[in-house]
């Protein structure tokens, strides 16, 4: 495809694009649940939600990815579940590099949208009451219009962090080219071998060019949406 | 439709404690701040829950000690103090939105709703943009074309400074005199009790002090601590009669004519006319020359003379009573008794459209 990319190496970066697509596309509506929980309700366990969301943020990400080997590995207790009843493997699969980048940049997410979630007038969705709008209605057609930058821009900020995710990511599924061996990965793996530097360099400039991207596309996505909904 | 209302709440340093019923027309819940007049709307609206109590709208029982029924299956519309209106919509969805969840019902057509409140030109501007007239305006739309069977309204004009409120104000006017709907009207300003409701219920720290039929209420000298003295005055009924070639208007009251500075509307236009209880001086004979327009023929109905050095006399004039603010001084120098015929010198007048009291 290019010439100035190994197969490997095109290999990981399309990898780490499929690994955080899915981290952020299947932890997008838990993400909304869990902030609107945080948010809004007031429940026996709140501080103890709030604290396991956040955990990933402030464990060693080595820790991180030694609890999901343990608890979804193929010996783990959910790991062991899912592959008996589901056929669903995590362990050493790219599937479980999705996990744990999702996992890893849940609390960014989350924080994001709640943060969306506390900015939202009560007072618009009580007159969305009175109008004739059932709860879920009113969630549907006046909360979720209300906090989408919050969303987007939680959603992008995932996105970048799954594509940084290194240390949970290599403790949990190792480091198999072609299998699980994604951009982070891929360069960590070519700074051990001597004269690698070179090949890691252009790993490391695509990597610098997403983070870009990312940052620039939230922040356009977010100004949009912001004046959309401000009614200007 | 009659709304009535009986509820107790409480709430650490705050406890209300109100019923009253709210017949066709346009009630107004009139106090100060902090007197419970939103909370006892929001209870009506289902957004705050009472303690005990019911409230009933015609038939359907909204609460009552079987349950509550939720604030989208009420069928009520809510005009908030600050709009609320959805700033991800323009104009013409915040106003279809309710119509959405109201499907299978007698709805008001849009269009003449729209027109009525003269926000036609704004249909396809976002909300951001609308001065505080214009919002209100569109919020009230928004309730009315949501199909409601009662109107509430929590004080729409109080954020509004003098010029939009007369923007707004003959909006309320028409809606009042062209739409049958019950409306429940939160207010701290007994101008616009008088200018628009029918029937008055005076909240004081959570109790209900003085309700009724407006133009006994704000008459009614006892009425005085609740409302305010300031506030006291007559609330009555008149016909335009005719224009004077030097610019005045012609009203005819059951009790005489008044003249007043030309007033817009068609000969035969009910006007309801409120005159200050302070604006009111009492003659014992027919005063000479003065400078005074008005002088009508009264009989003394009612006298209260207060602790401190006022008094309030009830006069009537022809079917309709006038309340007269002076000072215990003059109201023993002229001698005023009940039954004893005098003359009412009004000094000022206030005039609005519309009727009193037909509901």
């Amino acid at each position: 495809m290019t010439d100035w990319l190994t197969p490997e190496e095109w290999q990981a970066v399309i990898l780490s694009l499929q690994v955080s697509a899915l981290a952020v596309a299947a932890s997008l509506p838990l993400g909304i649940l869990v902030a609107w929980a945080l948010a809004r309700r007031r429940f026996w366990g709140h501080g103890l939600l709030n604290g396991l969301v956040h955990l990933p943020l402030v464990l060693p990400p080595v820790v991180t990815g030694y609890l999901l080997l343990l608890s979804f590995g193929r010996r783990g207790p959910v790991g062991a579940f899912l592959h008996d009843w589901f056929g669903i493997v995590f362990a050493f699969r790219w599937t479980g590099a999705a996990l744990a980048a999702a996992v890893m940049a849940f609390p960014l997410m989350v924080r994001a949208i709640r943060l969306a979630f506390e900015a939202v007038d009560r007072g618009v969705e009580e007159a969305a009451g009175t109008l004739g709008a059932g709860p879920a209605w009113v969630f549907l057609t006046v909360t979720l219009p209300l906090i989408l930058p919050g969303v987007v821009a939680g959603a992008i900020l995932a996105f970048a962090k799954a594509m940084g995710e290194f240390g949970a990511t290599i403790t949990f599924v190792s480091n198999i080219p072609g299998q699980t061996q994604t951009l982070p990965s891929a360069i960590y793996a070519l700074l051990q071998v001597p004269g690698g530097e070179d090949r890691a360099g252009r790993l490391v400039m695509i990597s610098v060019g997403v983070a870009m991207v990312a940052l620039a596309l939230s922040e356009w996505v977010g100004r949009r949406v912001a004046r959309r909904i401000s009614g200007r | 439709m009659t709304l009535t209302v009986d509820i107790r709440l409480a709430r650490p340093g705050f406890s209300l404690d109100v019923a009253f019923a709210a017949p066709p027309g346009v009630t107004a819940l009139f106090g100060r701040s902090g007197a419970g007049k939103t909370t006892v709307v929001q209870a009506v609206a289902g957004l705050v829950r009472p303690d005990a109590g019911t409230i009933t709208l015609g038939d359907r029982a909204l609460l009552s000690p079987a349950g509550a029924v939720p604030p989208h299956r009420r069928r009520i519309g809510y005009v908030f103090q600050d709009a609320r209106l959805f700033p991800h919509l323009n104009v013409r969805r915040n106003l279809g939105y309710g119509r959405w969840f109201a499907r299978g019902r007698a709805l008001a057509e849009p269009g003449p709703v729209i027109e009525m409140l003269g926000i036609g030109a704004l249909l396809d501007r976002p909300v951001g943009g609308l001065s505080g007239g214009e919002r209100q305006r569109v919020a009230l739309g928004r309730a009315l074309l949501s199909g409601p069977e009662l109107l509430l309204m929590d004080e729409p004009l109080a954020a509004l400074d003098q010029a939009r409120k007369d923007e707004i104000l003959p909006y309320l006017e028409r809606l009042r005199d062209e739409l049958r709907l019950p409306i429940l009207y939160v207010t701290h300003s007994a101008a616009e009790v008088a200018r628009l409701a029918t029937t008055v219920v005076v909240l004081e720290a959570g109790r209900v002090a003085v309700a009724g039929p407006v133009a006994e209420v704000l008459s009614d000298p006892g009425a005085g601590a609740a409302l305010g003295l300031r506030e006291l005055g007559a609330v009555i009924e008149a016909r335009l009669a005719g224009q004077e070639p030097d610019g005045l208007s012609r009203l005819s009251i059951s009790g005489g004519t008044l003249l007043l500075p030309r007033i817009e509307a068609a000969p035969g236009a009910r006007l309801r006319v409120r005159i200050h209880a302070e604006d009111v001086m009492i003659a014992r004979a027919v005063p000479g020359a003065i400078s005074a327009l008005n002088v009508l023929p009264a009989v003394v109905e009612s006298l209260r003379l207060g602790e401190g050095p006022g008094a309030l006399v009830r006069l009537r004039i022809g079917q309709d009573r006038i309340l007269v603010r002076l000072t215990r001084r003059s109201a023993l120098a002229l001698e005023l008794a009940p039954g004893l015929a005098c003359h009412a010198v009004l000094k000022s007048v206030a005039v609005a459209k519309g009727d009193i009291g037909s509901g």
